[in-house]
């Protein structure tokens, strides 16, 4: 092919191609679109159906609230004995009690784990990494004997103390590979210095760490956030519920009679976690890629 | 003494006053793994072994509990197909989704960072009982699906989610509209794959079709794996969803009792405890199984970055 005959060429495919690119493009983007309407769809429905008049909900399939008239919201906040105000308190006391106590007791046994010699590690980390595939139904049935023994049923010590001692192996996992990561010359320039491996741990390793431990703590808010399984067995005074047990309360309470209610205080559920999720999208997806943390 | 001994005497002072850290710092793993995780286990596979109702002692009852799972309770049999029956739709369906978005967001999409966050919201959302409330209304026979079907078809669709046959299926249904988790691992893997390797195969001639096939598969076959294996323990794991859809019973005709809800029942509605033990246990079994199959697979996906660049 000689130097003038590629020159004729690649213009015209050039072109081609570009309004090929383009049309792929527009294709793709159509797609795209009607996909996230769809996938978008329940939940701005809900939103809006929280705003409507309970004879609407059933017929207007609009995601446009007709007004913004809050009444659904009033009514279902203290339609329950006890109001939701009690019930976001319990799960937030909850939630931050499990993040503190992930985020300490995981970060702790991570570092014996990513950067101190010890006889025993390899058999303690193959330990941990057991306990992380175990179903928590295995444990649950003694666990919940034990709790009722020593009469921390009904309160909120089940949901919170365990996590104070590293029961949630994943945290420690997703540390470790962290903490592993870091230089070890920090380590020798430390012990150099005179410092040991608790001054170690609390002025270098942890401020170094800090994306690993929101990324931690993010999870462990969303999780127990959105638990109800722990909070279904635990807690039995409705003064004592978390959110997700008021929500099923009232399902069983108001059955097909209140939707709107019900809606406006689902989307409220779900609030906090949205809000989380635009707040720190970038840990929360990189959390997701880089272990599979589960949403 | 020779220096040599000075050496290791101090070497190995060091050494203990190193375990003697580690174990510090372990203390509190040490204590959840004897209370929470470890003594549990085992007190859970003697209780699998003994009849137990929380008010008397555990009566040992020998192997009954598990020959009676296998050879007479229907409610078992009921809760296994019915959680195969979920995962085996609910899985592959998810996966294939996953991916096939993953394939049309990668490579600078205009806006794929927004699409990413609009496909992955539901996920974060997905297990939480708001959502399962939701699912209730937008499945019963007056519900939106319904209305939607009605406006666009004319047809009066049944209620999905109080009908034996289809209950199943809305909460597969919810399972595959979470598929944001898988699709973000499967971008991270799809970012793995070096570009020249879709160029080389775009001078061969290759169409888009015959590169998904001959490229992305294979090169992303361990991230398929370990998201199939992930999902699928998830899957097992799956409590809430069908817990509210079907007000705590599993039903209609138990075509919604997935495993976790029927062990649930088992230990806090009628008090066998025992009996709900060799449930979890028979559960771990299945799991490990899966786990197995995961660790196997680990070799491959993490040593994905060394092995392609």
């Amino acid at each position: 092919m000689t130097a003038a005959e590629t020159a004729v060429m690649i213009p015209s495919t050039a072109r081609e191609g570009w309004f090929r690119a383009t049309l792929f493009g527009l294709m793709r983007h159509a797609v795209l679109i009607a996909a996230s309407f769809v996938m978008v769809y329940p939940l701005l429905w809900m939103a809006a159906s929280a705003f409507k008049p309970e004879t609407n909900i059933f017929t207007d399939l609009s995601i446009w609230p007709p007004s913004l008239n809050p009444r659904n919201f009033i009514d279902g906040w203290t339609a329950l004995e006890v109001s939701f105000s009690r019930f976001y308190w319990n799960s937030f006391v909850i939630a931050i009690l499990v993040v503190i106590g992930n985020v300490i007791s995981c970060s702790m046994a991570a570092f014996a784990f990513a950067r101190l010699e010890f006889r025993g590690k390899k058999v303690f980390f193959a330990i941990m990494m057991m306990t992380l595939m175990l179903p928590y139904h295995v444990t649950l049935i003694p666990q919940y004997v034990l709790f009722l023994n020593i009469g921390w049923v009904d309160t909120i010590l089940p949901l919170v103390v365990p996590k104070f001692l590293a029961v949630d192996a994943f945290f420690i996992f997703l540390m470790v590979q962290f903490f592993r990561g870091l230089p070890r010359e920090l380590d020798e320039a430390a012990m150099i210095d005179g410092c040991g491996p608790w001054r170690l741990f609390f002025t270098i390793i942890l401020p170094l760490s800090k994306p690993v431990l929101a990324t931690a703590a993010i999870f462990s808010f969303l999780w127990t956030w959105n638990d109800f399984f722990g909070p279904l067995i635990y807690l039995n005074d409705i003064a004592n519920y978390t959110v997700p047990l008021a929500l099923r309360a009232f399902v069983d309470s108001t059955g097909q009679s209140a939707w709107g209610q019900l809606f406006a205080m689902s989307t409220l559920a779900i609030a906090p976690i949205f809000l989380f999720f635009l707040l720190f999208q970038r840990l929360i997806i990189e959390g997701v890629a880089m272990s599979g943390l589960k949403g | 003494m020779s220096p040599e001994t000075v050496t290791t005497i101090k070497q190995s002072s060091r050494f203990w006053r190193e375990d003697i850290h580690g174990y510090l710092f372990l203390l509190p793993w040490f204590a959840g793994l004897l209370i929470f995780t470890l003594g549990p286990t085992l007190v859970s596979l003697y209780l699998s072994f003994t009849k137990f109702d929380l008010l008397s002692p555990p009566r040992w009852a020998g192997i009954d509990n598990f020959t009676f799972m296998f050879t007479q309770d229907r409610r078992f049999t009921a809760a296994l197909s019915v959680t195969f029956i979920y995962l085996i739709f609910e899985v592959p369906l998810k996966l294939a989704f996953a991916l096939l978005v993953a394939v049309a967001l990668d490579r600078s999409v205009r806006g794929g960072n927004l699409y990413r966050a609009i496909f992955y919201v539901p996920s974060l959302l997905g297990g939480s009982v708001a959502i399962a409330v939701l699912w209730r209304q937008l499945f019963q026979g007056d519900g939106t699906v319904n209305r939607i079907i009605l406006s666009l078809t004319g047809i009066q669709g049944p209620s999905w989610i109080s009908n034996p046959d289809t209950a199943v299926y809305t909460l597969v249904i919810l399972a595959i509209w979470q598929f944001g988790s898988p699709m973000i691992i499967f971008l991270a893997g799809l970012r793995q794959i070096p570009k020249d390797l879709y160029e080389a195969a775009e001078i061969d001639g290759a169409s888009k079709l015959r590169q998904f096939r001959s490229v992305t598969l294979p090169l992303l076959g361990p991230v398929i794996f370990f998201n199939l294996v992930l999902q699928t323990i998830e899957g097992f794991k799956a409590f809430t969803p069908a817990f509210i859809v079907s007000g705590g019973t599993g039903g209609p005709v138990d075509s919604t009792l997935f495993y976790t809800l029927y062990l649930y029942q088992e230990a806090f509605a009628n008090f066998r405890m025992g009996y709900a033990s060799a449930l979890a246990w028979v559960l771990l079994v299945i799991i490990g199984f899966f786990t197995a199959l995961s660790f196997a697979s680990a070799r491959y996906w993490v040593h994905y970055d060394d092995d392609r660049r």
